[in-house]
């Protein structure tokens, strides 16, 4: 069993461990150092201990054929018959993987009538495309996708499996990783190639964007993450040569299942928040549904996306899927616009990681300046008419 | 109708604190709570029993004192607690997790509806609920908003996607996991409280479990983390007062240096 173990002839007591240890697993009892059930493994300690008193014992469990593992795959996600941006984000995400370990990149079409995306992943740098199709994929289904995903993965083998963290990936890429039993880490910022160990090195942010992860996966293949939108760029034009477009055949009864949809019902007026580029949110400051509109009415001048906090969605002034927060979605946009948002933690942990933050809000100490790029203390009632009107002026001329 | 709801203890956000000088989330004195997307999992099992019969069981994997989360769960009225606590089980990813919470749903016997929260607070990969229907090989559904019936062994449900709400039909036993606007859940009453302080827990270990024990902990978890950081919260923003116009100015020529107006 994999363990810290501690050397007590060499601690000196220092306590600089324990003052490391992000889980608070390591204390002192009797006299002694003691690793509680907090543990994590991580590991940090071992780095922290100036004495050399701890070490990491593992035991080597050890994939069959790791070396065999070849290739880089992206999931193209589609969406309402067209490809989503977040494609290109993978592909381009993959393709600076390959200019590292120089493996091809292949995207994974999974749906139904999807071969014709194939060409517009080629024409942007994938050397080859897998297409799934059957008319039982037409619409997402965790089950359906997650088997047909993990059937060609074990077909051919790819060495890395990454995935947008969009709803449909975090939706059904865990099962894909659990049948093959793989590893699989979640919604990432950044990935990259370790130089020695040619491993995929995924950075993720935990504890609402207070800690972040560095996570690799050693000993299993494929190596798996999925990656939040708008992390990397959307891949452009290349002209690569002769792609690969590929047909798979594949068993079709493992898409029978117990689960039906029965119908779909769009939403109004709603952007998917976690792909704008901007977010205009409004809080418990912003008082009434109506007011929503000035909101709104910014949001759209600034070709962005209308966000809330908690106490907005609670009040029932605008429904759940706008919401940010540790309760509601995870966002990084470019530019996030605060308007009467007080700035709860659970608030922060939702939109905190965003480029540039801009807090409108009448209190002085609200929270919210705290992780504001810039800060404007004023009523939102008089700050953003004002600002409409300049901006409606500026491009009348 | 057997219920199972997974709940997971997580440091309360509202005081996680980070030491300024060492970087370090300071856990001093930071209590522990039941991770908030789960007390919709409670709170949505808790109502599937008072619609359709039953029992409620929590489930949760942890350090002994995530048995006050589960105490906190009876409380509110769940009928029965498994903590699964081992230092075996130290250093497990979502894989190993759910793995292990699967064995535990396993040996308690029979099981239609497990319901899991959307994501946790501390590790929020949202991988469990679906790892946990994987190994126990039922179907599930993620982001569920609305259960509309269960009869004659199938659930009719809402979920919702980015852009659209969904209506799905299910047959038990089925694993779902529930966005926020599922419920609003109940504060414990005085007497689920005292109850709740009596009752029970039964604790297992990896011995009690019959799954394979190198697939517990980190010894059945592919992934590494090899280093954590804080990152610094503070930006070095700028805070503007004064005048309406002066403020709105200022904030035009942002708007304007960012290059979207
Ligand atoms: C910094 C850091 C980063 C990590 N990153 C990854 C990663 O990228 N990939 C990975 O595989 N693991 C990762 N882990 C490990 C992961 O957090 C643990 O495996 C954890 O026990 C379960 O995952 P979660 O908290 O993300 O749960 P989630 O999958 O987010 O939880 C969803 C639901 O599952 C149920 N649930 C989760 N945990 C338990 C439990 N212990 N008992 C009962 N019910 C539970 C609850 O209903 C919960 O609402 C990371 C850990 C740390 C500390
Ligand atoms: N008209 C307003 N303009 C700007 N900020 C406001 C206005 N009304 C309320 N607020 C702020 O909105 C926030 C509401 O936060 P909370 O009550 O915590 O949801 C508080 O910080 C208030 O100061």
């Amino acid at each position: 069993m994999a363990a810290i173990k501690i050397n007590h002839e060499k601690c000196t007591l220092c306590k600089l461990c324990i003052d490391a240890c992000p889980f608070g697993a390591i204390e002192i009892r009797d006299e002694k150092l003691f690793i509680n059930e907090n543990c994590n493994l991580c590991g940090i300690c071992v780095k922290t201990c100036p004495e050399g008193a701890l070490s990491k014992e593992e035991s080597v469990v050890s994939f069959a054929d790791i070396s065999s593992y070849k290739g880089i795959w992206f999931f193209a996600e589609n969406r309402d018959d067209k490809l989503c941006p977040v494609a290109f984000e993978m592909l381009n995400a993959a393709l600076q993987l390959k200019r590292d370990i120089g493996e091809d990149v292949a995207g994974i079409l999974i749906g139904n009538n999807v071969k014709k995306f194939a060409s517009e992943l080629t024409a942007r740098g994938a050397d080859k495309v897998y297409v799934i199709e059957d008319s039982m994929l037409e619409h997402f289904q965790e089950e359906t996708y997650a088997s047909a995903m993990a059937q060609l993965i074990v077909k051919h083998k790819p060495n890395i499996v990454i995935s947008a963290a969009t709803m449909i990936g975090r939706a059904f890429i865990p099962a894909v990783a659990a049948k093959i039993r793989t590893g699989l880490t979640a919604d990432c910022t950044d990935i990259g190639i370790d130089p020695e160990t040619k491993l995929l090195v995924q950075t993720r942010p935990t504890f609402g964007g207070n800690l972040m992860a560095k996570i690799i996966c050693r000993n299993h293949r494929p190596q798996m993450a999925t990656i939040r939108p708008k992390m990397f760029e959307e891949s452009s034009d290349v002209n690569n040569g002769q792609p690969d477009i590929i047909i798979e055949e594949f068993d079709k009864s493992s898409l029978l299942n117990n689960i039906a949809i029965l119908k779909k019902e769009r939403m109004q007026n709603t952007v998917v928040i976690q792909e704008a580029e901007v977010i205009v949110s409004g809080g418990r400051g912003v008082n009434d549904p109506k007011n929503f509109e000035m909101i709104r009415e910014l949001a759209d001048l600034l070709g962005g996306a209308v966000g809330a906090s908690r106490a907005a969605v609670d009040s029932g002034w605008i429904p759940y899927p706008h919401q940010v927060g540790q309760t509601g979605r995870t966002v990084k946009p470019k530019i996030y616009i605060a308007c009467g948002i007080s700035g709860s933690i659970q608030h922060l942990a939702g939109m905190q990681t965003s480029d540039y933050i801009i807090a409108i809000n009448k209190d002085p100490d609200a929270p919210i300046f705290r992780v504001a790029n810039l800060g404007i203390v004023g009523d939102i009632f008089e700050v953003i008419p004002v600002l409409i009107k300049k901006i409606k002026e500026a491009r009348k001329c | 109708m057997e219920i199972v709801v997974c709940i997971k203890q997580v440091p309360d956000a509202f005081e996680v604190k980070i030491d300024p000088e060492t970087k370090r989330i300071i856990r001093e004195g930071v209590d522990s709570i039941i991770n908030p997307y789960d007390n919709y999992a409670i709170e949505e099992a808790i109502r599937l029993k008072e619609r359709f019969g039953g029992t409620v069981t929590a489930i949760s994997m942890g350090p002994p004192q995530a048995e006050r989360a589960l105490r906190d769960a009876m409380a509110m009225g769940v009928d029965e607690a498994i903590l699964l606590s081992d230092m075996a089980f130290a250093g497990s990813d979502t894989l190993a997790t759910s793995y292990t919470l699967s064995d535990g749903i396993k040996k308690l016997g029979k099981f239609d509806v497990i319901v899991c929260g959307r994501e946790t607070f501390d590790g929020s990969t949202g991988q469990v609920g679906p790892e946990i229907a994987h190994h126990l090989n039922i179907s599930y559904i993620t982001y569920v908003s609305k259960i509309h019936n269960i009869s004659d062994g199938v659930m009719e449900c809402s979920r919702l996607m980015e852009d659209h709400y969904e209506e799905l039909k299910a047959c038990l036993p089925v694993l779902i996991t529930v966005v926020k606007e599922i419920n609003q859940p109940r504060i414990p009453s005085l007497k689920g409280m005292l109850k709740a302080k009596k009752a029970q827990i039964n604790t297992w270990k990896s011995e009690n479990l019959e799954g394979d024990i190198s697939c517990y902990g980190q010894d059945g978890s592919p992934t590494r983390v090899v280093d954590v950081w804080t990152e610094q919260m503070k930006k070095d923003g700028r805070v503007i007062e004064g005048e309406t116009e002066k403020v709105t100015d200022v904030l035009f020529d942002e708007l304007k240096k960012l290059g979207i107006v």
